[in-house]
């Protein structure tokens, strides 16, 4: 086995290792620090495959700011430990005989052709650099990339305004 | 070199491992952070066809796309995260339980 094979092993090994600890801990924390791991060993992933620049920005947007905005919300909680964080065990039970299936018959429906033999260019290629992904963005989809940022202010606006005290609490909570 | 069928595994594993955690916990934050576990494995997949094209045609600028959605991808995604925390608040502020089993005042 090869050096990327190995990499890839190890990494895609922590990978599915923190995601099943992220859905089966019982604290809330826990599961948000076992999702970091799992976002970091993606960008893991990512930087075997050259894909330089969304590597970085996985860390950056995912682990750095989605996770901490769910750390802060799981703090002012107060999540108690008798809360029931669990389904009853008969919907456990039915939940993985049903993503079990789903994935048994993903995984054989993929056999069936033989596209799963195309070989992937890893650590190598240019198109994950920052530059190449940069002249593509700015040129064939300067669209899109304008109407994130229109997508961004409106969920900006609307995150602030539903957070807003109304008037009748203002009075509430100054009584 | 990987085959392709590599990448196809695991994001499908990580995929269901997602379904399973949104169906199987009860608390409202763990079920949209096992949505985000689920865009996550997308995202990989996305990465991996991109590179699969670019094997096929190499020095070309041939499978960029499909980055460039996983950029899109992300972005999205943090919009619904704040969106959805903001609502999530709200909620909470009403009921001060996190369990999803508190949200039936449609039902009422």
């Amino acid at each position: 086995m090869s050096t990327p094979e190995i990499l890839f092993f190890i990494m895609a090994g922590l990978t599915v290792l923190s995601g099943l600890l992220t859905v089966a801990s019982k604290n809330p924390i826990h599961s948000i620090l076992y999702l970091i791991i799992t976002f970091f060993s993606i960008s893991g992933h990512y930087v075997l495959m050259n894909a330089q620049f969304l590597a970085v920005i996985n860390i950056i947007v995912y682990a750095g700011a989605i996770m901490v905005l769910f750390l802060f919300v799981v703090m002012i909680m107060n999540l108690n430990k008798e809360d029931r964080n669990f389904s009853k065990p008969f919907v456990i039970t039915a939940a993985s005989i049903v993503s079990a299936v789903f994935l048994l018959l993903t995984v054989r429906i993929m056999m069936q052709s033989d596209i799963g033999q195309n070989q992937l260019l890893l650590a190598e290629g240019e198109i994950g650099l920052t530059e190449n992904l940069g002249s593509v963005l700015y040129s064939d989809y300067v669209i899109p990339f304008e109407l994130a940022s229109i997508l961004f202010m409106s969920a900006m606006i609307g995150a602030v305004m539903l957070s807003r005290k109304t008037k009748k609490e203002k009075r509430e909570s100054a009584r | 070199m990987i085959p392709i069928s590599y990448y196809l595994f695991l994001s499908l594993i990580l995929f269901s491992i997602g379904m399973a955690g949104v169906i199987i916990r009860r608390n409202i934050v763990i079920m949209l952070m096992c949505v985000e576990l689920m865009l996550n494995s997308v995202n990989l997949l996305l990465v991996a066809f991109s590179k699969m094209h670019q094997a096929k045609s190499p020095g070309t600028d041939a499978g960029i796309e499909g980055q460039i959605l996983v950029i899109f991808i992300m972005v999205v995604a943090a919009a619904e995260v704040a969106v959805g925390l903001s609502v999530m608040i709200l909620f909470y502020r009403k009921v001060y339980k996190t369990d999803v089993q508190f949200l039936d005042r449609l039902k009422h």
